[in-house]
């Protein structure tokens, strides 16, 4: 159940990650220029790369419960963040993710910047957005695909399934060449905070020395239990009318999650 | 110039864990403490610390945010 759960977090983390840079890309290379924008985001994967090559082998070399203890305790914490903007967006406290506004934020916003030429950089302003949109958006999926990975001693399916995401996100982008917004991101988000939190309060009691009643099978109810309690939420804090899909935040050097 | 960077270095981590709200973090931690606390002294099960900060701390920061917002 944990290699399929952890496929499966990871994937859907990745894919909506991959889809908030694919829009700054977009945005970037459309209005400003693609060579400089491409140059970003292949600099921006350099340094996700690196990072993953430093942190990786770190982590790994931890021992169990003490990794356990750590990792969890930040899963949790991260993944109650997650689970926190999802109840407040699904609630309608809080500004849906919309990609087409982003996009049309992120060019207009481009439109008015003068163009700064740097050596092998023909346009700056193009380069800078999308290396931050990669390398902000990136830096979510390598926390966890970590995080799961190096836990369930498989970091390769983690990365596997970080990589077909950003695959399938590249592929649909070259297709539509358009920001991808039919993609439920919303809630995708939530799925992905009810695991996180669910895995992150497994990991941490466990590596706090807690055991955990049925063992790995207790994660059949924590997630399930833990989806119910999240929906109680957005029922109990449901509020109409405050927000549209119209009233996304955004700014020019990213998107909040 | 050089601790300007390294406070803007402290504030990206600093946003990227903890996030909007650092009391969820506090309370995972404070839980997290707790449970080992009890796992190494006591000899009942403690699993369910960390789920009772869950049900208390998500909701009570869920309500701040809401709060604040109207």
């Amino acid at each position: 159940m944990t290699g399929t759960a952890l496929f499966v977090a990871v994937f859907l983390a990745c894919l909506v990650e991959a889809v908030e840079a694919l829009t700054i890309v977009l945005a970037a290379g459309t209005s400003r220029e693609w060579r400089s924008a491409l140059l970003g985001v292949g600099a921006g994967l350099l340094v996700l790369a690196a990072t993953v090559a430093a942190l990786g082998p770190a982590v790994s070399a931890l021992p169990l419960s003490g990794l356990r203890l750590f990792v969890g305790g930040l899963l949790l914490v991260f993944g109650l963040q997650w689970l926190r903007k999802a109840i407040l967006r699904a609630s309608g406290n809080k500004a849906l993710h919309d990609e087409e506004l982003i996009f049309q934020t992120q060019l207009d916003a481009a439109r008015t910047v003068a163009v700064d030429r740097r050596p092998l950089v023909g346009d700056w302003y193009a380069f800078t957005l999308s290396f931050k949109g990669v390398v902000l958006e990136g830096l979510e999926v390598v926390f966890i695909a970590l995080t799961f990975g190096s836990n369930q001693h498989d970091i390769p399916r983690a990365a596997a399934a970080a990589g077909a995401a950003v695959v399938l996100v590249v592929l649909l982008g070259l297709v539509i060449r358009k920001p991808l917004s039919r993609v439920p991101e919303n809630s995708m988000k939530f799925v992905v905070g009810i695991m996180l939190t669910a895995f992150g309060a497994f990991w941490g009691a466990e590596g706090a020395g807690a055991r955990w009643p049925g063992g790995d099978g207790a994660l059949l109810v924590l997630v399930p239990a833990i989806a119910l309690f999240a929906l109680a939420l957005v029922v109990a804090f449901r509020r109409r009318g405050a927000w549209t899909s119209g009233s996304a935040s955004v700014t020019t050097a990213g998107v909040s999650a | 110039m050089i601790i300007r960077r390294l406070k803007a270095f402290a504030a990206f981590w600093y946003d990227f864990i903890v996030g909007d709200d650092w009391r969820v973090a506090a309370g995972v931690v404070a839980a997290l403490t707790l449970t080992y606390l009890l796992a190494h002294r006591v000899s009942t099960a403690v699993w369910w610390v960390v789920l009772v900060a869950l049900v208390v701390l998500l909701p009570v920061s869920i309500w701040r945010a809401v709060r604040s917002s109207r």
